[in-house]
């Protein structure tokens, strides 16, 4: 009697152990995309210094990126970005909190895809606003691959577009996530 | 009973690790880095004067700079806009805190050149500097005809070149304001009493009025060696406007000349009198290495 009490909480406690995990990566992939159609030149930059932490427990997911990590190819866009719509001196971080909808339909121990819904709030250029967006999880070798993309309206997150440059920036920016999540041991 | 008990234990603790709310603080404090302050002024230069921002390296900046006739021409001249004088440059930026130019004047059909490095630039963070401290060095080749071809002329009397320390500081988000302590030495002057060596102080300035445009101004004033009479030291002031990849310097000014030796030493020009010019420089900057985003 004793005995079994004892593997069961033994078990329980290693289960919880098991789905208490976290994952996390600091070189996340962030690719924005503002390229109007009649633009000649491409607006796009990508951050590759994304700082990403899922909690594989509850599905709540977290982002980070610096505003400065951002890279163009053109400098000259770069500072623009930083400089007139995205004011980084101000506003360093664009952060995301919110939860993986239906993470109860993932089992982080065994490989496999999944597509999910991910909920939350969006901070962007100090602003911040709900978002959803579907995503897909990959987990393989006990690492889970997360991607998702989702367009962002400018004007929601107080960035305005001259009408000087209206035929080259594209009122929705196209944002593409790619992280490659590690066990995060505490 | 002991080790149940233990393992409850065990159990609420691994429970309440659980139950974290900032995710991201999981990972540690991210320690603060050295980081430049950008962005002092919206171009190389003030707008005679070089300022203490650099050419984003990969890029060239192709300048075309006009100055118009002086305005108390009046209608006759269409306020000296009939009458023009130009300098066309191409700059390029090298690394950071290194660039180099070349560019062509048609006063006096002046060659110049210049190269332009910061030992320090201004920072936050750790280790960081509250200033930026540039220097330049640029030489001049006049391409007129021999004043006197009937006697012996050298190439070297040509050449003039000038050397300049810029300390600047970009004080906040709209305030940058910097100092120019500067030597212009000629190699050929015109008259005998004239200095070859000429020791000026310049200071620049921007205020950003809105995002995309700026008040901009630079003064130089000749310390010593100021030729005797008809020279003054010249004063630009300027709006800076900012349109997608062009910066149009607008500005009055007195001085024609638009290289460091022609606008500190040969500034005819009375601001008193009316005799300034209106002018403008407009900066086309062109991405020649691209750094790649796959």
């Amino acid at each position: 009697m004793k005995k079994s009490l004892f593997v069961l909480l033994m078990g329980v406690c290693l289960t919880n152990l098991a789905t208490a995990q976290k994952f996390f990566t600091k070189a996340g992939r962030i690719d924005f995309n503002a390229t109007a159609p009649s633009s000649p030149e491409n607006i796009q930059a990508v951050n590759r210094t994304v700082t990403c932490v899922l909690d594989a427990a509850n599905g709540n997911l977290q982002f980070a990126v610096l505003i400065k990590g951002f890279t163009f190819e053109r400098a000259l866009m770069q500072e623009h970005f930083n400089e007139n719509y995205l004011e980084s001196d101000k506003f360093p971080k664009a952060e995301f909190k919110g939860a993986v909808v239906n993470n109860t339909a993932v089992n982080y121990s065994k490989d496999g895809t999944y597509a999910l819904t991910v909920k939350g709030k969006l901070t962007i250029h100090g602003q911040t606003k709900d978002v959803e967006a579907p995503g897909k999880l990959v987990v393989q070798g006990g690492k889970v691959n997360a991607t998702a993309s989702f367009p962002v309206m400018l004007a929601d997150y107080g960035v305005a577009i001259p009408g000087v440059v209206a035929d080259k920036v594209n009122k929705i920016a196209k944002i593409d996530v790619a992280c490659n999540l590690e066990p995060l041991k505490s | 009973m002991k080790q149940p008990t233990l393992l409850v234990l065990f159990f609420l603790i691994s429970m309440t690790v659980q139950a974290q709310d900032d995710l991201l603080s999981l990972l540690g404090e991210e320690k603060p880095k050295k980081e430049r302050v950008k962005y002092a002024f919206k171009s190389p230069r003030v707008i005679n004067a070089h300022s203490m921002e650099f050419l984003n390296p990969g890029t060239m900046d192709f300048r075309i700079l006009h100055r118009f006739g002086t305005l108390d021409q009046g209608y006759k001249n269409f306020f000296g806009l009939d009458q023009a004088s130009m300098r066309m440059s191409f700059d390029f930026g090298l690394l950071h805190n290194l660039m180099v130019g070349v560019g062509r004047s048609t006063f006096k059909k002046e060659v110049d050149a210049f190269i332009k490095y910061a030992p320090i630039r201004q920072s936050k963070g750790p280790w960081s500097s509250p200033v930026t401290l540039a220097f330049v060095s640029g030489i001049t080749v006049d391409g007129l005809p021999w004043a006197d071809p009937t006697r012996e002329n050298y190439f070297s009397s040509r050449l003039a070149f000038y050397h300049q320390a810029i300390l600047g500081r970009k004080f906040s988000e709209g305030f940058s304001f910097q100092l120019m302590p500067t030597v212009v030495h000629k190699n050929l002057v015109q008259a005998a009493s004239d200095p070859n060596d000429i020791i000026a102080l310049g200071v620049g300035g921007r205020l950003k009025l809105s995002k995309r445009m700026a008040l901009t101004w630079d003064y130089t004033h000749v310390l010593v060696g100021m030729p005797a009479s008809g020279y003054y030291n010249p004063l630009s002031i300027g709006l800076d406007i900012e349109t997608g990849g062009h910066v149009f310097q607008l500005h009055v000014t007195n001085a024609t000349g638009m290289n460091e030796r022609a606008f500190i030493t040969e500034t005819t020009g009375q601001w008193g009198k009316g005799q300034v010019r209106f002018g403008f420089n407009l900066s086309r900057t062109f991405q020649l290495k691209k750094p790649k985003l796959d």
